[in-house]
């Protein structure tokens, strides 16, 4: 594919799971200008749909997908070429390009999964990116590692990537030994110590963010910075119907208006979405592991962990980043770091890491890399 | 971990973690772990198709060959669970259970009853249903409404591999008696399922499809029946719902009327006889239940009232196909 100033735009790859999307339509014209991170188009999957932004400048070309098919991952949506590129040209790269193949090219999707023991049981992970400095995500209550699939990729252009599944959570083992935020903080540095990693930047999400924050407090010498989204630890107000609801659904009419508060847009939550957090929690050990979680770290309907002030003291950097209309947790919460850096993203609800997928992506790499 | 797994292997790994995890489990019936007495593997057929196959060798005599007399063993069974034991007894074909109805109906569905809720009986029978595996008019019958028709038992038929490790752990855990029905020509498929265990809850049907215009209920083998007409009238802009029942007793008839409130059209797809069907018990609940939300008269697609034919070509025309599915919803959208 001989043109170096052609730059393709392909269909996006969200999770380990993803084979193919359907493009739902495109946001732009042939003949745009377009802006790293400009909304180019929507694209569904059977778990999400959300708009893709573009990964590169340029003006689009050519649309080469049709709005409503469906493509596999990595087919060729569109073209970006500068305006000297002739249209033979152009039609004579859309006429080479292949779909790579999937790394490792196997249909097994699973074994891009690692697992790693630790004194707190079986962890699995996911890893990504060969350059740059650790980062470490982090999933919050009831969540698991592909709560990170739409910022796992593109932080790995700039960071070796870990993301973790606690215990009790996704595949990791579904004991928890000490339920507690200082149980899991250890649990955390056991991970960083099974894997090799000496200091870490650590991304947390909700509980994870507080996870993240007790570490950080507990062993400052391992983390170089913090970025907590939709934090808990901050403040003692919570969603207790959400924690209750959500330990307590057993059934997908019980569940899904539960997972309705996680998002801006209601429409995010899909059926597949449901089934699969269903699927989670019907695992034996997992309703007792959350049962011991919430009634640890938010009995009463309390959060009943606090790490503001100690967090404030740390020399370490930290960014908070909150959806607007997060409905789990306020977002009020977010002054309450004591952080240099305090942004909160409209359209967004406490999934924020998901709903404004680049806009989050983009925060963290600035904190991170400085 | 989630891994392509058969609904044969869902089954066995059900039962071996469930023998793991709990030593009151034992697991009886013909044949399933060898039978005969001759020597070594040549005899370890692990059932009539091999679903036990290999759990003698890591439970050992939790498994038990019975005699040919299902009267005696199903009581032995049910005998067993009132004393203690979680006992899956395995009926190979459900069409036998004539001979053991009064152990069945009016001893193990009926204690827990009689005795003011003071006994309970735990005990699983598995048995294979259905038609399509050219074994003729003794051996392919569906006959789940003769058990739904029963208080005191519950009734569950996985469409899957993923739904039937789960529920057979369920009914395994589950204190009363459970008629656990697999169908034959659903063994062999495959879908994702944990290697952990797990238990999905009874009277809970699972939404394998959502659409707009019509609902299309099933169980079993027409479940895969069902998703191929929809596939195909997909086609043609008309968006089916299915809810594969998964349990029959306790049956979920709320996520049914919910989704007939919203397409405003039935359709029941059952391979049983048509009189007294699950098909038929469906359509009568939503008449009365959603009257008000039908826009066309719920629509029945069953097998004819007739035996099962010995003949491949008949019992292909016997058993609900994905044609007269597609052609039932078309008569609910007809004007």
């Amino acid at each position: 594919m001989g043109e170096a100033n052609i730059t393709p735009v392909l269909m996006p790859k969200w999770g380990l799971s993803m084979r193919e999307g359907i493009l739902v339509e495109w946001l732009v014209d042939e003949g745009a200008e377009i802006a790293v991170g400009d909304e180019i188009m929507e694209v569904e999957t059977d778990k999400i749909a959300s708009a893709v932004e573009a990964a590169d400048a340029g003006i689009l070309r050519r649309r080469v997908g049709a709005a409503g098919e469906t493509y596999p991952v990595r087919a060729l949506l569109g073209v970006l070429a500068p305006e000297d590129v002739s249209d033979d040209a152009i039609d004579a790269y859309i006429a080479a390009y292949e779909v790579p193949a999937d790394e490792g090219g196997d249909e097994d999707s699973a074994s891009q999964y690692e697992f790693v023991d630790t004194a707190a049981g079986r962890l699995r992970y996911a890893r990504r990116g060969d350059d740059g400095p650790a980062l470490v995500l982090i999933h919050g209550f009831g969540g698991d590692l592909d709560n990170w699939l739409f910022n796992i990729d593109a932080l790995a252009q700039q960071a070796r990537v870990f993301a973790l599944d606690l215990p009790g959570h996704g595949q990791s083992t579904k004991q928890l030994g000490d339920p507690s935020l200082a149980g899991l903080a250890g649990v955390l540095q056991a991970f960083l110590d099974a894997v090799e990693i000496d200091r870490a930047h650590l991304v947390g999400h909700s509980m994870g963010a507080a996870v993240a924050a007790r570490l950080a407090c507990d062993a400052p010498d391992r983390v170089l910075s913090l970025s907590l989204i939709g934090a808990a630890g901050l403040g003692p107000e919570i969603n207790a119907d959400y924690i209750d609801g959500f330990v307590d659904a057993e059934s997908r009419r019980e569940l899904k208006p539960v997972l309705l508060n996680l998002f801006a847009d209601s429409e995010l939550v899909s059926r597949s979405m449901v089934d699969d957090l269903l699927k989670y929690k019907r695992i034996d050990g997992v309703h007792e592991a959350l049962q011991q979680l919430a009634a640890s770290l938010f009995a009463d309907g309390k959060q009943q962990n606090l790490l503001g002030t100690e967090i404030a003291e740390l020399s370490i950097p930290t960014l908070v980043i909150w959806g607007a209309e997060d409905r789990v947790i306020p977002a009020a919460h977010a002054q309450n770091a004591g952080a240099a850096r305090i942004e909160q993203i409209d359209g967004a609800g406490h999934m924020v890491q998901m709903e404004q997928a680049s806009r989050v992506n983009a925060l963290i790499l600035e904190h991170v890399l400085g | 971990m989630a891994r392509k797994l058969s609904m044969k292997d869902a089954i066995n790994e059900a039962l071996d973690q469930e023998m793991a995890r709990d030593p009151a489990v034992i697991v009886m019936g013909e044949d399933i772990v060898g039978g005969s007495g001759s020597p070594g593997e040549a005899d370890a057929w692990g059932g009539v198709l091999g679903v036990t196959k290999g759990l003698y060798a890591k439970h050992g005599d939790r498994l038990m060959d019975t005699p040919l007399s299902e009267s005696a063993y199903i009581g032995a069974a049910i005998g067993a669970s009132t004393c203690g034991l979680r006992p899956v007894a395995e009926l190979m074909f459900l069409d036998f259970m004539g001979v053991c109805f009064d152990q069945i109906f009016n001893q193990a569905a009926k204690f827990r009853y009689m005795f003011g809720g003071k006994a309970e009986t735990p005990v699983t029978i598995r048995a294979m249903v259905g038609a399509g595996f050219r074994a003729a008019a003794q051996h392919s019958q569906m006959l789940t409404p003769i058990f739904t028709h029963i208080p005191g038992l519950k009734v569950v038929c996985p469409s899957n591999a993923y739904d039937a490790k789960g529920l057979l752990i369920q009914s395994i855990r589950d204190n009363d008696p459970v008629i656990f029905c697999e169908h034959k020509n659903l063994y062999a498929h495959e879908s994702d399922v944990p290697e952990e265990s797990y238990t999905v809850p009874f009277g809970e049907a699972n939404i394998v499809r959502e659409g707009t215009d019509a609902t299309i209920v099933a169980y079993g083998l027409m479940v895969h029946r069902a998703s191929e007409a929809a596939e195909a009238l997909a086609k043609d802009g008309i968006q089916c719902e299915i809810v594969d029942l998964r349990t029959l007793s306790p049956i979920d008839i709320d996520t049914v009327v919910e989704s007939v409130e919203n397409t405003g059209r039935l359709i029941c797809v059952d391979e049983a006889n048509p009189r007294c069907s699950i098909a038929a018990d469906v359509a009568a609940t939503v008449a009365q239940e959603a009257f008000g939300s039908l826009k066309a008269a719920p629509q029945l697609v069953t097998a004819p009232h007739t035996p099962v034919p010995f003949s491949p070509a008949l019992e292909d025309l016997y058993i609900p196909s994905a044609e007269r599915v597609v052609e039932a919803v078309r008569k609910t959208m007809a004007p």
